[in-house]
């Protein structure tokens, strides 16, 4: 019994001395940085020549960007809506263009290659450009004049996300690049024999896609909407994270500010997750029933 | 149904009526004629899209100052202008920033991938107290935003004077905390448990150390997912802005941040009041920066793509 006990035990140690490293890195870089964060974010900071002062403030700043800051909030709503817009559209555009390079046909190595480029050369600066020359909307629509008469005719709150839709649809299907891999992966480890079977039995492929497919890839679904909230939430030219970003280099109080809002960002974007993350399983539930 | 119904059937059925619908719609050995074009003309249509910006962005480009202002000329520039990517050139600093650039991108994702990869063997294959939740936490980083964390380590960064440095992007990767280091570990985790024991298991018999069999059983036998993290590390640490700005700001500069100065540093370059019509900022010259910036990602990515786009397959990262 004992050696074996003490092979174990070595086992675990050995297991510890491979993930030191992260753990220290973890500890330092993560949890130190958030709590100092948090702390940060209950005081007001200056910045002086030598470091920094801080002055206890309770939740000020955390009022300040809830109540007393109508742009925070705005762009928060913004940041909201719009990640609720492109998370569906990133999802079936990604499933439908999976879909296609999944089959045989020629060529499909080099649409492949098509589909991923943006994963490559995606950077906020990039699309800063980009979205200034108005490359970023979908061809041609958006400076429609039917299409602009058409913008001002909505009521006010389907405006933004459906002017949002036209003027970004090219950069939200940017965003689908691993999601398609993520997909495609998952569609080639579908059971074959589940085709076979609904070919003999006369399905459709419209009944066999809602019916094998579909269900097979509520997993890849739950996982490519995560990975896209959180991609989305983290760009660089996402207008709450800039926001944040200009905040923090005030020179009175910034650091606190910026600090307060990044938390309260962090729990919109938890919140997002969880809710989407929740109405996926739901449906995925229900799918397999 | 009469003698025409019977008539009809054996028409749709004649041999040749069948050969033609397979040949249209296809059968079980092919897609037919009408299925394949709309699926080409589907691909095309979103391949086009997809490569829209890119396509404008390269056209502009090429557009000398009088193409730019002639509303006739759209796809079509009536000459190959390089005057634009002469001054993009020397607005970006290009050979600077580019060697910065690769500086700041391969080397973080170097340190990002072994240390990743550590971690990720750790988790595979021994088992400890803790290591569950070794992982969750792993995965829960990735969903930290990084303006919850980078202001303190910016203020540590500033008193040791690292500011500016490599090194304030290097640090975090060598503690396995650098740009999506999460994701690596998943990578490399997934890896490490695909791949059969049984070499390692007989080096441990012979008395091999286990550092001794990490290095030369474990990394040779994971080498397809280093090449898949190192690549993508690269060129996400090559697209970051957002820690680059906040760590590198005032000294080191990447083409990226370069390109977001682009207006100011063409400027300074071209003060507006002194130089001509044609020597002026214009959309062609940012065009031309834009495209200068994802140059080198762009031929990394056609010359190892099959790495990029097989990547998901080789490391077993499909979700579970």
């Amino acid at each position: 019994m004992k050696p074996r006990l003490s092979l174990r035990l070595r086992g675990a140690l050995y297991g510890y001395g491979f993930i030191l490293l992260w753990l220290v890195g973890f500890l330092v870089f993560t949890v130190m940085a958030l709590a100092e964060t948090f702390r940060y974010s209950l005081h007001r900071v200056t910045v002086t020549a030598t470091g920094i002062a801080l002055e206890f403030v309770g939740w000020a700043n955390y009022t300040r960007a809830l109540f007393a800051d109508p742009r925070f909030v705005e762009l928060l709503i913004g940041y909201t809506v719009e990640t609720l817009v492109a998370v569906p559209i990133v999802l079936i555009f990604s499933l439908i263009i999976a879909l296609f390079l999944n089959l045989r046909f020629r060529l499909r190595g080099l649409f492949r290659t098509i589909f991923f480029l943006p994963v490559i050369i995606t950077s906020g600066p990039v699309i800063r450009e980009l979205t200034a020359q108005g490359a970023t909307a979908a061809p041609g629509i958006a400076n429609v004049p039917a299409v602009v008469e058409f913008l001002t005719q909505l009521p006010g709150a389907l405006r933004g996300p459906v002017e949002y839709l036209l003027t970004s649809f090219i950069l939200i299907l940017w965003f689908s690049g691993v999601q398609i891999l993520i997909y495609l992966a998952n569609l080639q480890k579908v059971d074959r024999s589940l085709y076979e079977a609904a070919a003999i039995d006369g399905a459709s492929a419209w009944e066999v896609f809602w019916k094998i497919t579909l269900p097979a890839l509520s997993t890849a679904t739950v996982v490519n909407a995560i990975y896209t909230i959180i991609i989305l939430s983290h760009f660089s030219e996402n207008r709450v994270v800039r926001y944040i970003y200009d905040r923090t280099f005030d020179i009175h109080g910034g650091i606190g500010y910026a600090s307060g809002m990044a938390f309260i960002y962090f729990g919109v974007m938890v919140l997002l997750l969880a809710s989407i993350y929740l109405l996926l399983t739901r449906w995925a539930e229900r799918g397999s029933r | 149904m009469g003698r025409e119904g019977v008539a009809l059937r054996q028409i749709l059925h004649h041999p040749a009526a069948d050969r033609l619908r397979h040949f249209l719609f296809g059968s079980r050995a092919g897609y037919g004629l009408v299925f394949g074009v709309i699926l080409y003309v589907l691909l095309i249509t979103i391949g086009f899209v997809y490569l829209y910006p890119l396509l404008f962005m390269f056209i502009t480009s090429i557009k000398n100052p009088s193409d730019l202002l002639n509303p006739m000329v759209q796809w079509v520039p009536t000459e190959l202008y390089l005057g634009n990517y002469e001054r993009a050139f020397r607005v970006l600093d290009y050979v600077d920033t580019l060697g910065t650039s690769v500086l700041v991108s391969v080397v973080p994702s170097l340190v990002q991938a072994f240390v990743a990869s550590l971690v990720g063997y750790g988790l595979a294959r021994y088992r400890f107290w803790g290591s569950n939740l070794v992982l969750l936490l792993i995965l829960a980083t990735f969903i930290i935003p990084p303006q919850n964390t980078v202001i303190p380590q910016m203020l540590t960064y500033r008193d040791l004077g690292l500011l500016g440095s490599p090194l304030a992007l290097i640090l975090p990767a060598a503690l396995g905390q650098g740009y999506k280091s999460a994701i690596f570990i998943l990578i490399f985790y997934l890896a490490f448990r695909s791949l059969p024991k049984v070499l390692e298991e007989s080096a441990r018999l012979d008395g091999a150390s286990e550092l001794r069999i990490f290095f030369t059983i474990a990394m040779p036998s994971a080498i397809p997912a280093y090449i898949v993290a190192f690549i993508f590390s690269t060129v996400w640490y090559w697209n970051e802005t957002f820690l680059t700005l906040i760590f590198l700001e005032g000294g080191a500069t990447t083409l990226p941040m370069q390109l977001a100065q682009f207006v100011q540093a063409y400027e300074s370059l071209y003060p507006p009041g002194v130089v001509d019509i044609f020597q002026r900022l214009n959309e062609a010259v940012t065009m031309a920066g834009t495209f200068l910036t994802i140059l080198p990602p762009l031929i990394m990515y056609f010359i190892l793509q099959r790495w990029f786009v097989e990547s998901v397959e080789r490391t077993g990262l499909t979700g579970e």
